[in-house]
């Protein structure tokens, strides 16, 4: 068991350096760097360039370099937090990302609680009250919510605040608190946005998950363990919550694989809609303007999450899943 | 017919009525009916009977008589769309009138939950799904009593390791913490037995609880559950369709038929002087040994083969110049030498070293010579390698070494390396008949498609001569015209088996191999199958080679019997040779394990007592030699044992 842990962890070593040659070549392949889109810009507007500075910049950040020297500095400087410069911003990538990431991971983290929290009884529900009229009404509900983009969703729901109760419910916090330390004031305010994106992030998300909890549900509901559980005398709802429903929750664990990335890079379209201070749109705009350092760090990241939270819930579904544990192959 | 069925029933039901203060059990006019779409499906229609405290009450059905509802309902555990009425009394000494009636307690309620368990143990057919796979044995077992009686966490350990114990394990604070799927079918219904009685129910519920296993675990669980049935003085309502256990453990006997109860009372009666015609039929339709040659099953619904109908559909199948060669055809039609085959797990096939203990072989070794117009039956456990041969005949494995040699006339053919217009060929020669009569007819192809499919790969006549052969075919298995355009989901299992055979037949084939053709079906049906079988047999002049785990209906069909166990054939002889004197200490165990329908010949429970009498630990010496050693001995008459080379065959036979 222990044994597997170690083994599966070093697994990841040759996956994440395959990943991050990838990253590198994959944002050098288009022509030039951010030097010459940000000269040819500045042409553009009629201004002139202090080509002197951007020479310094370039022999400074290894572009006169060749590409393998500048992917193992690239690499070298990840190992030990440094991301790199970007050069739209003119500052550490760090820096740059700073308050965001962690907004977007406590986004992230409300919004899938809501999902759980609001998926589970509903799809309990539904499961043991099939075809019932309930079970029909939240189905409905369901494929609403999945069928409406978020974005549209976001729009919609900025009009109508706007217009019923005049307030913009935009952004994640009053704006007099960007790039503030951190205070009660700043929470509170926080606190008191962040519902809105949760609530129209989550929706597609919440009802994906009640009709998965639902079918999973539904075949463990009529296996013969169940039966013999209430042979046994146990009570229906304890019946229920310790055998079908700990069978179901297999497929949630090995979800976190897929949760810890769209953290990062999900509902970008509504975020940009909502104006939210994550980490989305700023994504996207440094993939457009080739600042490769802010681009690679956050790609990186993505696949790092993708990787950590496979092997999450592949450890945790060992820990869960005897069948697993004590199965063929990992015993050995 | 029905009428005087009632009446029988009735009789025999009011004789039982007055002894009521002394029934554990008794179901009064219970009746359950499923809705439909359209209308709705009565699967029990009226049914009475009473069980006996400390006494084995079988209750006996085919599928769809209604038996396991029955058994569902009496625990409350029926669907809960299923709309019941009727009675079901339980004794309990506490409540003031001396009963509980179970069907009027809330559905789910407090009480019901509190007689579920404790006062009656229930245990079912499939001992592979009737353990949660995520939590431990221990667990699962101790749950009943931290439902029912409130004792310490160390009390609990120590009666189910009690419990375990007494079910046969021999290390039951191991099994305690095992996880159901750690252990074998057998030891898991075991630990399901021991789930049911750690409460010492009063009664408990067993429906088919030895279905799904081999014929000597059968006869260990059917020993241990009549030891604990006496040991703990507890009823048990035995629930199976098999004729052959309800003679051996039973003490009482109900018969029920299509929601109906035809029969009910003492083993004796029922076996020696069965009044109803059902229950007549059904005993007539088993097979069971000291059959004579010529006997035949009486099947309840008997399949006559239209013989010039199939003729004439054998006859458009065949290609022209077969007739000519059967003459000078060999007396082997099909010869098998060494055969072996390993499977490789996934892991030893990813894995870089050599894996430390080879993997223990599927087919090891195996040679047999099949004659023509034979039926030679390959009998063995679930496991023993008996499938992996068929698969290898039809060239659906490869083995890793060994010949196989066909040869019907026209010169000999190495089945296994076959190619090109030779394979063809071949593949009309071997033709296949398959357990599941559900499974192996595509459900998305009518019956006339399914029949004539193996005439358009091979091109055999014209449009309408196949379309010809497909009707006679149909004709000559009993099924109309009509059958044709009709899909498989629309014919009942039998029928669908016979379109199973008759696909078989198309071809005109050689050599049949059938794999358990009637392990998955009903009693009565399953003698209508086997007559089939002989009858084509008869008339085609055909070669079976007849897979199958059931002794006796290997005995009906046929000629020579090759026995296999663990990948090797331990014994191969004659039909009577096998059943009446059998050498290999293997063979000894599976016929003793055989529960006859039959008073006179009751199992030895004593031999079943412990799980050893069938290891090969306690085997004859002879019998255990490396493999290496081990060769087939000559015994004479055709009659070969699998022992060491130098084995005394005197002291062998003794």
């Amino acid at each position: 068991m222990f044994r597997y842990v170690i083994l599966r962890s070093l697994a990841m070593i040759p996956t994440l350096f395959l990943i991050s040659v990838l990253v590198f070549f994959i944002i050098e392949l288009p022509p030039g760097d951010y030097f010459e889109s940000y000269v040819s810009e500045l042409r553009a507007l009629g201004e002139s360039a202090d080509l002197a500075e951007i020479d310094m910049l370039r022999e400074r950040y290894g572009f006169d370099q060749p590409q393998v020297v500048r992917y193992f500095w690239w690499v070298g400087g990840m190992l030990h937090g440094d991301f790199g410069y970007s050069f739209e911003y003119r500052l550490p990538v760090n820096e740059v990302v700073g308050d965001r990431l962690w907004l977007t991971v406590l986004l992230s983290t409300v919004t899938i609680l809501f999902t759980w929290i609001i998926a589970f009884p509903i799809g309990i529900y539904s499961a043991t009250h099939k075809y019932s009229w309930g079970d029909y009404g939240l189905t409905f509900l369901g494929l609403i919510g999945i069928a409406v983009p978020n974005f549209m969703l976001a729009l919609v729901m900025m009009y109508f605040a706007n217009i019923w109760f005049g307030v913009s419910i935009g952004n994640l916090m009053d704006q007099q608190f960007l790039n503030e330390p951190m205070s009660w004031a700043k929470l509170s305010s926080i606190l008191s946005h962040i519902w809105i994106p949760v609530v129209i992030i989550g929706t597609a998300g919440t009802a994906a998950m009640v009709r998965r909890l639902r079918a999973n549900l539904l075949d463990e509901l009529h296996k013969q363990y169940v039966t013999t559980a209430r042979a046994k005398g146990l009570h229906p709802t304890k019946v229920l919550l310790k055998y079908p429903l700990r069978m179901a929750l297999n497929f949630f664990i090995s979800d976190i694989g897929s949760i810890l990335p769209a953290m990062i890079s999900g509902a970008e379209v509504t975020a940009i809609v909502l104006s939210l201070e994550t980490t989305g749109p700023m994504l996207i705009r440094a993939l457009q303007s080739q600042d490769m350092y802010l681009a690679g760090s956050f790609l990186m990241f993505l696949a790092f999450l993708t990787v950590i939270g496979v092997l999450i819930s592949d450890i945790a579904l060992t820990f869960l899943d005897p069948r697993i544990r004590l199965g063929k192959g990992s015993s050995k | 017919m029905i009428q005087t069925a009632e009446e029988n029933g009735s009789v025999r039901m009011t004789g039982q009525l007055l002894g009521t203060s002394t029934d554990l059990l008794r179901v009064e006019d219970v009746k359950v009916s499923f809705p439909l779409a359209t209308g709705h499906v009565d699967a029990l229609k009226g049914v009475g009977l009473r069980v006996l405290p400390g006494k084995i009450t079988a209750l006996v059905g085919e599928s769809g008589s209604g038996k396991s509802v029955l058994g569902q309902t009496i625990m409350g555990l029926q669907p809960d769309y299923a709309r019941v009425s009727g009675k079901v009394l339980l004794a309990d000494p506490s409540a003031p009138s001396g009963t509980v009636e179970l069907l009027g307690l809330p559905r789910d309620g407090r009480q019901i939950r509190a007689i579920r368990g404790s006062k009656i143990g229930m245990i079912f057919q499939e001992p592979m799904t009737s353990f949660s796979a995520l939590h431990t044995i221990g667990n699962q077992i101790t749950e009943a009593l931290r439902i029912h009686e409130p004792v310490s966490a160390k009390e609990q350990r120590e009666r189910a390791e009690d419990m375990l114990s007494l079910v046969g394990f021999t290390k039951p604070g191991k099994v305690f913490d095992m996880y159901p799927f750690e252990l074998s079918g057998g030891m898991r219904q075991r630990a399901m037995i021991a789930m049911a009685l750690i409460c010492s129910p009063s009664l408990l519920i067993a429906d088919e609880p030895t279905t799904a296993l081999d014929v000597t675990i059968q006869a260990q669980i059917l020993t241990l559950l009549r030891d604990l049935q006496q040991r703990m003085n507890m009823a048990i309502l035995l629930i199976t369709h098999d004729l052959g256990v309800v003679a051996n453990v039973s003490d009482e006997v109900v018969v029920l038929y299509q929601g109906r109860i035809m029969e009910s009372g003492p083993v004796e009666d029922i076996f020696r002087r069965p009044q109803h015609p059902y229950l007549k039929g059904l005993m007539a339709a088993i097979p069971h040994f000291g059959m004579a040659q010529g006997d035949r099953l009486r099947p309840l619904r008997d399949i006559k083969v239209d013989h010039d109908k199939l003729m004439t559909a054998i006859g458009n199948a065949k290609p022209m110049d077969t007739a000519s060669r059967q003459h000078e055809a060999p007396e082997v039609l099909l010869s098998v030498r060494n055969l072996s085959k390993t499977y490789q797990t996934r892991d030893q096939a990813w894995a870089f070293r050599k894996p430390s203990a080879a993997p223990a072989p599927a087919v090891d070794g195996v040679s047999f010579d099949i004659r023509r117009g034979e039926c030679l039956g390959l009998v063995g456990e679930s496991g023993c390698g008996k499938t992996t041969v068929s698969k290898i005949l039809m060239r659906a494995v490869t083995p890793d070494a060994g010949s196989v040699i066909y040869d019907d006339g026209s010169g000999p053919v190495d089945v296994l390396e076959a190619k090109g217009d030779d394979l063809q060929r071949l593949r009309t020669q071997i033709q296949m008949v398959f357990q599941d009569p559900v499974s192996s007819l595509s459900p998305r192809m009518t019956v006339g498609n399914i029949l004539s499919e193996p005439l358009d790969i091979h091109r055999r006549g014209t449009p309408a001569q196949r379309r010809d052969t497909v009707d006679a075919l149909l004709g000559a298995i009993g099924l109309g015209q009509s059958a044709r355009h009709r899909y498989p989901h629309s014919f009942s299992g039998g029928q669908r088996q016979r379109i199973g055979i008759a696909r078989a037949l198309a071809l005109a084939p050689g050599l049949i191999v059938c794999d358990e053709p009637v392990s998955a079906l009903d009693v009565s049906v399953q003698a209508q199958i086997l007559n089939l079988l002989k009858d084509l047999q008869k008339d085609l002049g055909l070669t079976y080679l007849f897979i199958s785990h059931n002794l006796a209906v290997v005995d009906y069909m046929a000629d020579r019997v090759a026995v296999m166990w663990a990948g090797r054939i331990v014994e191969i002889a004659p039909r009577e040779t096998i059943m009446t004197a059998p050498v290999h200490p293997y063979t000894k165990a599976l016929l003793a394990a055989v529960p006859y329908p039959d008073l006179e010949r009751r199992l030895d429970f004593a031999t079943f007592a412990g799980s050893s009498a069938l290891t090969s630990v306690n085997w004859a010496a002879a019998f255990r030699a490396e493999a290496s050693q081990m060769a087939p001995l000559d015994l004479g008459n055709g009659h070969f044992v699998l022992a060491h080379k130098s084995a005394d065959m005197a002291e062998l036979k003794s």
